[in-house]
């Protein structure tokens, strides 16, 4: 952060002559010289001493405790979870057959893959029907189906109930500040924690199994859900709100007709991510005994069956583009008027073809067993195939993988660690304060200090630096291959967009899937972890240094050619200057995904807070667990500040804001 | 007769009547008014961080009549529509409408009044996305509760009005700017209102489709003769549509008065800056340049008291009299038009008054 401060804009804090390099060197020279003397510093400054560290998770753990027993939220819980396991059972019967519910046998999979096929088709035309539809052709014939049913009907209750959540909470923030001023700090902690974190409350409040893991999908996908709603519904053009009251609607008609229509677009890209949460959360659900993909991966990569695991992966991706493709598809889908008054089968033509389809379906499911439902063990499986590329690599890539692990974690890993562990822990807060002042002056320098106090006052600081090690460590790699990567793709449009739609797509998979290629190349430790965090966390600095890059209006362009700047001059003193608040925000996410991927993969054995976070689990120590999501939440927000304001910052001074 | 001097004889109760009207923004406004007696002067405003967006607003709106409220973006004028149809609440003041206080009125009543005697056409059209050109124009009738077939065919009959017959079905994205302003006027009819608001409905157009526009607005109001306060920025609008304009300057009514009067004796410097560039003797009319006669009638050709000066022009410089005899609405010579006045007026002199 320091290095590269001089570019900030502090020009009116700046007092008696001290301009904001000098304050930034100044700094380091403090931070060096508290690393250099640790050995003189006294044993407070080097680890938070015993006794400030506060029992939080005991604390935590007796606030759940009252409201669980003596407030008697238990009963209010059980009756929600009764409510989501009646959903299940009754979704779950209509794909799955058995299972109590409505009693009836399951649809033919031939019935939904052609109302799959008609729904890419209503919301797009032939591309997306022939995808929505080949992917259920795929989970069919290929042996997946009943592990994907039951990840889609886990889906398909707790998406409803995170967008009617988040919709309810959106629009009531929107209409009373005060709840927004309280909602939004605790969005924002809601989106640092990781996974795991959420997982520990739900299991102490509704136990285990399919509908614990669909609340906890649920609760985890709302945060979006508001955010997007209220972005909506602040985004109201006032004078269709005014045409809604001179109208003589009421309240009720005037959300129900003209608010909520209105920002369709923006709560519609809500339900778009909330989809595509509720997918990524399903997935890691399983560790609370959600069935599905994600529990057939879990014991796939538990047991190490690479082959069976990279199937899972592939349905696990297909699903996932076809849901973003398809929610999507909804956000861009404009009503387009009808020509003539036509008659009512034209009209609703795909309606009818969609049943005709139905119909034929149901008939050949009884005509022939297989298209009712192929039996796993006559199905395709490709798992023989991803076990030969498995094989093939293990012997190919055996010695440079192995290599290359080696060399990392004793010349690059393991010093870095040592480190980071050494680093005194007044040292590390002078970092994150000084940090913090650089970019937004004492109430910043504040802020931040009372993250890494937090951290410090819960008695986790060594894993915490851990996480952090790891963190910096792959954040240093996404940036020093993405931003050239980035500004490579830039160079011209249809790279870029092709980059870009790479990265839409990517982003779209559970960040789980991303432990599957790396388990297979480098087995299961440190430099396996780290990979997959890289790859993972490298999406967003590309696509927002490609995003920002592009963002340079052309008449820039043009000046600064007719000023005779060559191509490094031009990527140093406009182009990149101006894109610099998007790259901000392209790091700030980079961290954020790394320090998520970190956590999760604490399944393939890590060292860090997401270990502690998997042991809380298994325990459920709701205290520990928790104390432990706002630990990792606190480092994100930490850098989350820095960024954000400096980006802000930024932008004020070059008039984007 | 034409429709406006029909209009103007018959002109009768105000149908909005506001007296005192107060919108100030800050921390506390009731607390600045109750401070200095109802009264704050500009200076107690702008010293204690308040903004008063309408500033003791008095003003008569008779029925059938056209209200131009004319001035430079913020000025107050949006803030005084809004007001007016309590789409703002006022600070103080007191407001009546067809003889009712609106300002006493609850949220039931207000939608009541809304559903029953108002429309808005708005300057960005501010139609709803998601809905068709017919179901646009239903919208309001569909809020109080219409049947769709009665509904349906209202709106059908609104669209014919506007010249949209055949777009029913289209959505609003799919229709130019001018068409998309004759959807929010078709709807903003819809209910039959006896109070047209219009704010600043043409400012977002292309000045052929504006002048287009305004021509259609001239041709509904013929037919329909509604009560209108409508709000512009552009001062040749306001003198083309006008029976009255009221213009305002920092929250203040600086100034309302027939189109004539405005350009003929401004009230402030600041309005008579606005009519400096105005060509003057196409606003002024004949009759509000009439004196009454000395003695006799003179000699020459009679004009018509309604004529702009800038269509007799060529009468006068033909006849090249001094005096020449002006016709009362019944047709007689009552009274005579100074002809180097109305020259110096007609040549830009500044003498004119």
């Amino acid at each position: 952060m320091t290095a590269l401060a001089p570019t900030t804009h502090l020009g009116r804090d700046a007092e008696a002559g001290l301009r904001p390099r000098h304050k930034a060197l100044l700094l380091l020279g403090a931070f060096v010289a508290l690393v250099a003397l640790k050995h003189l510093l006294p044993a407070g400054l080097v680890r938070p001493p015993d006794w400030v560290i506060l029992p939080v998770g005991q604390w935590l753990s007796a606030a759940f405790e009252f409201l669980r027993e003596d407030l008697g939220l238990e009963a209010v819980t059980r009756l929600f979870a009764g409510f989501v396991a009646w959903h299940l059972e009754i979704l779950g019967n209509l794909l799955l057959g058995g299972r109590g519910g409505l009693g009836l046998p399951a649809l033919p999979w031939t019935v939904i893959a052609v109302s799959g096929f008609m729904i890419g088709y209503a919301l797009q035309g032939w591309r997306l029907a022939a995808l929505s539809g080949g992917v259920f052709v795929y989970l069919a014939l290929f042996g997946q189906w009943r592990y994907a049913m039951e990840t889609l009907s886990l889906i398909a209750v707790s998406a409803p109930l995170a967008v009617l959540a988040g919709l309810a909470l959106g629009i009531a923030a929107a209409r009373h500040p005060r709840l927004e001023a309280a909602l939004m700090p605790l969005l924002n902690v809601m989106q640092s924690m990781p996974h795991f974190a959420y997982l520990i409350p739900v299991v102490v409040f509704f136990g285990v199994g399919d509908h614990a893991g669909a609340v906890a999908t649920a609760i985890f996908a709302t945060p979006p859900m508001v955010r997007m709603t209220l972005l909506g519904m602040r985004r109201l053009p006032p004078e269709v709100v005014e045409a809604g009251m001179m109208a003589g609607a009421t309240r009720w008609q005037r959300l129900r007709h003209v608010e909520v229509p209105t920002a369709r677009e923006d709560i519609l890209v809500g339900v778009n991510q909330v989809i595509m949460q509720c997918l990524a959360m399903v997935v890691i659900a399983s560790f609370i005994g959600a069935p599905g993909l994600g529990y057939r991966l879990l014991l796939a990569l538990q047991s190490l069956k690479i082959g069976t695991a990279l199937e899972l992966g592939v349905s696990i991706v297909l699903i996932a583009i076809t849901l973003d493709r398809c929610s999507k598809a909804w956000v861009e889908r404009r009503p387009v008027h009808d020509a003539a008054e036509r008659p009512w089968h034209e009209r609703h033509r795909t309606l009818l073809v969609w049943l005709g389809l139905v119909a034929l379906a149901f008939a050949a499911a009884s005509l022939h067993p297989w298209a009712y439902e192929v039996p796993r063990r006559q199905a395709l499986s490709t798992a023989p195939f991803w076990d030969a590329i498995v094989d093939w690599t293990t012997v190919a890539l055996f010695e440079p993988a192995h290599q290359l692990r080696t060399m990392l974690s004793l010349h690059v890993l393991i010093p870095l660690r040592d480190l980071y562990l050494y680093l005194p822990f007044a040292a590390v807060a002078l970092a994150a304060a000084g940090g913090g002042y650089l970019v937004g002056g004492l109430r910043s320098a504040l802020v931040c200090l009372g993250f890494v106090a937090f951290v410090a006052l819960t008695g986790w600081w060594d894993r915490a630096m851990i996480t952090l090690y790891m963190v910096s460590f792959a954040v240093f790699v996404c940036l020093a291959l993405g931003l050239p990567l980035g500004i490579w793709a830039s160079r011209s449009d249809g790279r870029g967009r092709r980059v870009l739609l790479l990265c839409d797509t990517f982003q779209t998979f559970p960040s789980f899937i991303y432990l599957i290629p790396m388990v297979m190349l480098f087995q299961v430790n440190d430099v396996a972890a780290i990979g997959a965090v890289i790859i993972y966390a490298m999406i967003p600095i590309v696509r927002y240094t490609v995003e920002g890059m592009r963002s340079v209006p052309s008449s820039l362009h043009e000046a600064v050619r007719m000023a005779g700047a060559d191509g490094r001059q031009r990527l140093l003193n406009m182009e990149l200057p101006m894109a610099l608040p998007h790259i901000l925000v392209g790091i700030n996410q980079t961290i954020m995904f790394a320090l998520f991927m970190v956590i999760i993969a604490a399944f393939i054995g890590t060292q860090d807070l997401g270990q502690e976070l998997m042991r809380a689990l298994s325990a459920n120590d709701i205290g520990k667990g928790l104390t432990l999501g706002l630990c990792v939440a606190s480092i994100g927000l930490l850098f989350d500040h820095i960024l954000t304001e400096w980006a802000r910052r930024r932008k004020a001074a070059l008039g984007l804001a | 007769m034409t429709v406006k001097q029909r209009r103007e004889a018959d002109r009768g109760q105000p149908l909005i009547t506001c007296r005192n009207l107060w919108k100030i923004y800050g921390p506390d406004p009731a607390g600045l008014l109750k401070a200095h007696g109802g009264k704050p002067a500009a200076q107690a405003i702008r010293d204690s961080g308040h903004v008063a967006a309408v500033n003791d607003a008095s003003i008569d709106i008779s029925e059938g009549e056209i209200l131009v409220v004319m001035g430079l973006s913020g000025s107050g004028k949006s803030t005084l529509m809004r007001c007016l149809c309590r789409l703002v609440e006022p600070t103080s003041g007191t407001l009546r409408v067809d003889g009712q206080d609106l300002l006493a009125m609850d949220e039931r009543q207000l939608i009541e009044i809304r559903r029953s005697k108002m429309g808005m056409v708005f300057q960005n059209f501010a139609l709803l996305p998601t809905r068709t050109v017919l179901d646009n124009v239903a919208f309001p009738l569909e809020m109080r509760g219409q049947r769709t077939a009665e509904r349906h065919e209202r709106a059908r009959e609104m669209i014919r009005l506007v010249g949209l017959e055949g777009r029913e079905q289209y959505f609003p994205r799919e229709l130019s700017g001018g068409q998309q302003q004759r959807v929010g006027i078709a709807r903003s009819l819809a209910i039959e209102p006896d109070l047209w608001f219009l704010d600043e409905p043409f400012s977002a157009l292309d000045p052929l489709i504006r002048r287009e526009m305004q021509d259609e607005f001239l041709r509904l109001q013929a037919m329909l003769g509604k009560t209108i306060v409508f709000i512009t920025h552009d001062f040749d609008e306001a003198l083309r549509l006008a029976d009255r304009i009221a213009i305002m300057y920092e929250g203040e009514v600086v100034q309302i008065d027939t189109p004539d009067k405005i350009v003929l004796q401004p009230a402030t410097d600041y309005v008579a800056k606005f009519t400096r560039e105005i060509p003057k003797a196409r606003v002024v009319h004949v009759r509000s340049l009439a004196e009454p006669l000395d003695g006799e009638v003179p000699d020459g050709p009679a004009l018509q008291g309604d004529a702009t000066i800038a269509s007799v022009a060529r009468t006068i410089v033909q006849a090249g009299r001094p005096y020449l005899p002006v016709l009362d609405e019944t047709g007689q010579p009552t009274r005579r038009l100074d002809c180097g006045r109305a020259l110096a007026l007609l040549f830009g002199e500044e003498e004119a008054a």
